[in-house]
């Protein structure tokens, strides 16, 4: 365990890639199996543990030095593993520290009720350090600045192979990973790729802005509607059919209804939306469908889950990965017309003569179900990761608006000591006055410079405090962008703003010229009004 | 002891500094006043301007060192432990541990006795004599570190992460940010104290205060200006700077630099982040949480006033131990990066 915490300790200081794969590749070649193993699973995000709630923390926390004491104590750090490893003290009599594997077979077989006086037991063993890579693990946040890519990386470095090389077989594997690192290490043969069910890694496109298109010749390029819903793979094999996410994490449990209605083979690359008839629904309607633990058959009914293909990546027992987007395009076509299905369509290709066209039609598209356009190279095979120049992603502008900054609160984490949640408001008249109401909550968009500059004001600013929120006066002007706007009963203002962020600091306008409430619910405009539902979301023009 | 007496009267916080009504002066103000008491060199602590100024020798050495125009200023030594009248308050200055010449400012008014601590810790320092814990009546606390969260480890453990680091990585130049009063030299004595008897080059800014620190008798051992070598690769070599020279231009002359930083901060990884150091090393010239409480008891003050940093905590928990305890909102003091 001291191996596996110095590790991430020395990981979350080193900005340099290079460095950050020398780290892992040394502590994977240093350390025995099963711990190194259970390392990787740990930086993959492959280990899951019901062990440790916030609340427990929390709990232990509050007992160790009292409620007042840890909650300033958490407000200051930011960050509840961290907190309670810092205020923990080590007792010299509480015996050695438990190996990476130890804690793994011991949560694993231990039972809720144990698992309390077992961890402390291990936060007594270990130093400050050492818990707080514990209590990472624990709570399934290890944030030490290494994606699941690079740890893959430094595993295949070890053994002297190219990344999708074990990206390839990454599906088939379970942690602790022997045969892997048999294969890498001992010369064993390598794992079976086993396309059937298992998630292929996905290509990812580089945004672009209409600027850049014109270093870019329109022939090479298809075009097709960038759909706002969720990007998944659906995968089937025999008796395994599954759903998987972007990011490889199998959601087919909150999907029951796509999956009865997988009667193919093959590796899709989708959209996954929730459509109604023709109709596909505002974002907001797939989302309550994703947080559900358990699909009601109500659920099921009113908001019916529907994928949009793109891709093929695998069908019936080939792999097309290597052909072109044209060919896998063909191929995606002729199988869908030999059998149309309710649940699954093609999503179409945009035609257009060039990018002056282009862009007007994406002008024109006022669907609030489309997020964007996406451009891919008619030769481009489908290559894992996110390659450059093959696929653009071209999103729409987004809407802006004018806001008065009224509130802030300082971040968690890196942000810590900076002022960097920030609450602003729209005027409107209330009993005849003219009041500030707040519409929404933006934690990004600015520069550290920005930033800097925003956290200076709000403490040169300040005319009132609540614990950690302080009041401003209301004098400064955030130019808002986001993506879209719902009504939403849940906030003050009866809106809701999706993927707020501060796009300029306009210290040249006036506070009282900022937008008011009404210019805001003209942005909702038609489509979401008449939504029944209790948000709905309308995406940027 | 008068229990009549409210030690508020003669006292208090002004806009200018705390201020002592019966002695008419102030501690450590943070603008130039005719008369002023100064408990140690710090710049949130020390400033230039004052007409009369009482310090502890080294202090105003300190004072003369960094500040242009102290000829104006009409210095007046006081040794620890030695004690002299102004107005109607005996003035004493008692070690604080701190940094070369910290002072405790003892006052006593009409058999009251109010210490105004200052800046201190509780470990030893090679550098200067250790805190004295003096009973009083009212205690005067810094808060800057006080949060449970703050337990600084021992300061040869860190020195030893220093060491390992450069022995890890001997190809590499070890850049390590320490402020130029106090955390500088103590470093040193650390390296000197743990076998490091190689020469330790410096940022030109921290020279002065070096060499008068070996004026007034700190050995310091082989210490030599970065700016005067011709010669020299640095690699493998430990240099001190100043943290903000870290990210500096000065420090690309360096190849493949380790940034290290020495701070109470860097116990908060995310503080420590902010820095930009690769390595981390929690050595402080402030006492830690624990440190705080147990001065609290040491003293035995049935009144303390908390200021200079996260007072809310160590009010709580004097409190808590069932001392009258408040905070104390003094003006000019920043938050101290050591
Ligand atoms: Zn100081
Ligand atoms: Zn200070």
């Amino acid at each position: 365990m001291q191996a596996f915490a110095a590790l991430l300790d020395a990981l979350s200081y080193q900005p340099a890639r290079n460095a950050k794969l020398r780290l892992i590749e040394t502590y994977l070649r240093e350390t025995p199996d099963p711990d190194r193993g259970w390392a990787l699973a740990a930086l993959t995000s492959g280990l899951d543990f019901p062990a440790a709630k916030p609340a427990l923390l929390r709990g232990f926390g509050e007992d160790k030095i009292g409620a007042e004491l840890f909650h300033l104590s958490y407000d200051y750090v930011g960050d509840l593993a961290e907190t309670l490893s810092l205020i923990w003290e080590t007792d010299p009599n509480a015996g050695p520290p438990p190996t990476l594997g130890e804690v793994v077979d011991t949560l694993q077989t231990a039972t809720k009720m144990q698992t309390p006086a077992i961890l402390k037991r291990w936060l007594d063993s270990l130093d400050a350090t050492g818990r707080w890579a514990l209590l990472k693990l624990l709570t399934g946040a290890l944030r030490v600045g290494v994606s699941a890519r690079l740890a893959k990386q430094a595993v295949a470095n070890i053994g002297n192979q190219p990344v999708d090389a074990v990206e390839e077989i990454w599906h088939g594997l379970t942690p602790p990973y022997r045969p892997l690192f048999d294969w890498l290490l001992h010369d064993a043969p390598r794992p079976s790729s086993n396309a059937g069910g298992a998630f292929l890694p996905p290509m990812l496109a580089n945004a672009i802005e209409r600027a850049e298109l014109d270093a870019l010749d329109p022939a090479h390029f298809r075009a097709e509607w960038k759909w706002d819903g969720i990007r998944v793979q659906v995968a089937s094999s025999g008796d395994v059919k599954r759903l998987y996410s972007r990011a490889g994490e199998d959601v087919s449990a909150a999907f029951p209804d796509i999956i009865e209605a997988i009667d193919f083979e093959g590796v899709f690359d989708g959209e996954l939306l929730v459509r109604r008839d023709e109709t596909v629904a505002p974002f907001n309607d797939l989302q309550q469908r994703l947080n559900r633990k358990v699909v009601t058959p109500k659920m099921l009914k009113d908001h019916p889950a529907h994928i949009r293909l793109y891709d093929v990546l695998w069908l019936e027992g080939e792999d097309l990965r290597a052909l072109s987007f044209d060919q896998r395009r063909a191929r995606l076509e002729a199988w869908n017309a030999e059998k149309p299905r309710a649940r699954f369509d093609v999503s179409p290709l945009v035609v257009f003569t060039d990018w002056a066209h282009l862009a007007q039609l994406r002008e024109q598209m006022t669907s609030d179900g489309i997020e964007g356009l996406m451009l891919k190279r008619g030769d481009s095979a489908y290559l894992a990761g996110r390659p450059k120049g093959p696929w653009f992603k071209w999103k729409r502008d987004p809407m802006l608006v004018d806001c008065v900054l009224m509130y802030a609160q300082r971040g968690h984490g890196k942000r810590s000591s900076f002022y960097s949640d920030f609450t602003f408001g729209c005027w409107r008249e209330a009993a005849g006055k003219r009041e500030l109401a707040p519409v929404g909550k933006a934690y990004f968009g600015f520069t550290d410079e920005e930033l800097r500059w925003l956290d200076k004001w709000v403490r040169d600013h300040t005319t009132n405090r609540f614990g950690p929120v302080r009041e401003v006066a209301p004098e400064l002007v955030l130019e808002i962008a986001f993506d879209g706007i719902a009504r939403s009963t849940r906030h003050k203002s009866g809106l809701a703003m999706r993927f707020p962020r501060i796009n300029r600091i306009r210290t040249d306008k006036p506070a009282a010229e900022a937008d008011t409430i009404d210019n805001l619910l003209r942005l909702l405009g038609t489509a979401g009004v008449e939504n029944p539902a209790e948000s709905a979301y309308v995406t940027a023009p | 002891m008068t229990d009549t007496l409210d030690p508020r009267s003669w006292l208090y916080p002004t806009p200018r500094g705390l201020y002592c009504k019966p002695g008419d002066f102030y501690i450590d103000p943070a603008v130039a006043v005719p008369r002023a008491v100064i408990t140690h060199g710090h710049g949130d602590h020390a400033r230039p301007g004052h007409r009369k100024a009482l310090a502890t020798p080294e202090t105003l050495a300190i004072m003369r060192t960094r500040f242009e125009g102290m000829a104006d200023t009409s210095q007046q030594p006081l040794k620890y432990g030695e004690s002299v009248r102004i107005g109607e308050v005996d003035v004493e200055l008692a070690p604080a541990g701190h940094i070369l010449g910290s002072a405790q400012a003892v006052l006593a008014f009409k058999g009251q006795r109010i210490v105004v601590s200052g800046d201190f810790k509780r470990r030893p320092d090679p550098t200067c004599p250790p805190f004295e814990p003096i009973p009083c009546d009212v205690f005067i606390t810094e808060a800057t570190f006080a949060l449970p969260v703050f337990h600084h480890p021992s300061d040869m453990g860190e020195i030893g992460k220093l060491l390992r680091s450069v022995a890890t990585f001997p190809e590499r130049t070890h850049l390590v940010g320490v402020y130029a009063l106090g955390k500088c030299q103590r470093v040193i004595k650390l390296l000197r104290a743990a076998g490091w008897d190689k020469r330790i080059w410096l940022h030109g800014s921290l020279m002065a205060l070096c060499k008068l620190y070996q004026e007034q008798g700190v050995d310091l051992g082989d210490i030599a200006h970065v700016g005067d070598a011709i010669l020299e690769t640095f690699r493998g070599a430990i240099v001190l700077c100043p943290p903000s020279a870290l990210a500096d231009r000065w420090s690309r002359r360096f190849a493949d630099p380790v940034p290290a930083v020495c701070s109470g901060w860097m116990r908060v990884r995310a503080r420590a982040r902010q820095s930009g150091a690769e390595l981390p090393l929690i050595i402080s010239d402030h006492a830690d949480w624990g440190e705080l409480c147990q001065t609290l008891k040491d003293v035995g003050a049935p009144k303390v006033w908390v200021t200079h940093g996260r007072e809310e905590a160590l009010v709580h928990m004097a409190r808590s131990l069932g001392i009258d305890a408040e905070a104390l909102h003094l003006a000019g003091r920043e938050e101290e990066g050591t």
